[in-house]
């Protein structure tokens, strides 16, 4: 637990560290990336986060989860500051949050790859077939895209001929 | 309007070099009432933010209006996550907006209690959704300008703008890839799907030349590397738009009457109805909260 009187930084990240991400309730906040900083100043703590995506609807429950954990914790003053600089990726996300998305069901995002500025047109154009991602049920290698986008801004739908199941598979941003 | 009705019909988007019947009403809009946004006080950067603010609100409210009338159910959720991308990016735009200006105007304040002739968004944005195949070549059309766009204004001096297009930059990008796949699939798949195709990208061809348009509005921002020029995009954009029209065995259509408007307020008669349902609530219930 963490003392109101002086709080310290590496404790509030553990703290953080059970705030779950409400779409995902497998991750938290700070496996998925979201928690960007956690600074204790003079007046009170401030934690620095950054939203997946522009429009994310889990935005504001996010941060009353943050500023009501860590109150229960003993902070009395927190404040939730958004920066959008750098934008956020799923390159940040730990081998191990990774794990835990694939063995509840959502496949990890793949890496990214090749070059992020590239002309999406072009690329498209060229029509590269798109790395391959397993299914996280079977592990079978060859899924297939069933729609681009999903139940939630940050997941796609695809099917597992092996298994014949459908599931949710992380974009990579 | 010209856009999908006859041609004779009143119009009041057109801009100034419209043929004499395109604007009967447009006399109005030299008329129209300088908007607290627009006075004399406003600084340019207020405007230029309100630009991008509202191309991406009006339209992001279009392709909502999809939600559950979409062809397939994928396709429902592709148009509404699209459209939650694009109502996130005008929402962080106008609180940015807000913020600049100065006089406390959140961006709900922003979203819900300006009126038509305050809006500053293209008239391409508040066009009717049409068939799927006018939306998905609009989407395309203005997600090809978007990307690039959004690219250049990330390296804006302007850090919260620059934050703000580089999250944007990654969406646009995955909404791009979306439509061009569309636009693929239905001009060079039945038919049927070519002709409304063809016939989408021929009815909203004179929309797309707002994007590019230059004005004195944004230079001083321009000079100091805040926003960018759009005409400087045209060249890049035409050779996109063509390399997948030419796969999708579609014909871009030769430049004639351009419209234009939206930047200045004045907009097609699209535009109110869409504020009606979009504002009703808010204007209803001011302050509620749920």
């Amino acid at each position: 637990m963490v003392k109101a009187a002086a709080p310290v930084a590496g404790d509030l990240w553990k703290v953080l560290e059970g705030v779950l991400d409400p779409e995902v309730p497998v991750l938290s906040v700070v496996d998925l990336g979201i928690v960007r900083d956690v600074r204790v100043t003079d007046d009170g703590v401030e934690v620095v986060v950054t939203p997946t995506y522009s429009g994310c609807p889990a935005v504001k429950v996010i941060e009353r989860d943050i500023v009501g954990a860590l109150r229960r914790a003993g902070v009395a003053k927190v404040r939730v500051r958004t920066e959008f600089a750098p934008a956020w990726t799923t390159d940040w996300m730990s081998d191990a949050a990774r794990e835990k998305l694939r063995a509840y069901g959502i496949a990890p995002p793949r890496p990214r790859v090749g070059d992020a500025d590239a002309d999406p047109l072009v690329q498209l154009l060229r029509r590269q077939p798109p790395p391959a991602v397993p299914c996280p049920w079977c592990g079978a290698a060859e899924t297939e895209l069933r729609s681009a986008f999903g139940p939630t801004a940050c997941k796609s739908i695809r099917y597992c001929p092996g298994c014949r199941q459908p599931f949710e598979a992380f974009k990579a941003l | 309007m010209g856009y999908g009705s006859a041609p004779d019909e009143p119009e009041t988007g057109a801009g100034s070099d419209a043929p004499e019947r395109y604007r009967p009403v447009s006399e109005r809009a030299a008329a129209v009432r300088p908007s607290a946004s627009t006075g004399e006080h406003a600084a340019p950067l207020v405007e230029a933010l309100l630009r991008l603010a509202d191309d991406r609100l009006v339209l992001g409210h279009r392709l909502s209006e999809w939600c559950g009338h979409a062809p397939i159910l994928e396709e429902d959720i592709a148009l509404a996550n699209i459209a939650l991308d694009l109502i996130g990016q005008a929402s962080l735009l106008l609180e940015h907006a807000g913020q600049v200006e100065g006089r406390g105007r959140s961006a709900d304040a922003l979203a819900y209690f300006r009126d038509a002739v305050e809006f500053r968004n293209l008239l391409l944005a508040e066009l009717p959704n049409g068939d799927f195949a006018v939306t998905i070549v609009r989407q395309f059309l203005w997600s090809a300008f978007a990307v690039p766009h959004l690219k250049q204004l990330s390296a804006s001096a302007d850090a919260t703008l620059a934050g703000i297009a580089a999250k944007g930059h990654k969406e646009a990008t995955y909404h791009l890839r979306h439509a061009a796949d569309w636009v693929l699939k239905l001009g060079d798949g039945t038919v049927e799907s070519h002709a409304r195709a063809q016939r989408a990208l021929d009815e909203l061809w004179p929309y797309v030349h707002e994007m590019f348009r230059t004005d004195d509005v944004e230079a001083p921002l321009v000079a100091a590397g805040v926003t960018i020029d759009p005409s400087t995009l045209q060249l890049a954009w035409r050779e996109s738009v063509a390399s997948v029209c030419r796969a999708a065995t579609l014909k871009v259509p030769g430049d004639g009457w351009k419209a234009q408007g939206g930047r200045e307020g004045r907009h097609t008669e699209h535009l109110g109805h869409l504020l009606g349902e979009m504002q009703i609530l808010a204007r209803s219930h001011p302050g509620a909260e749920w």
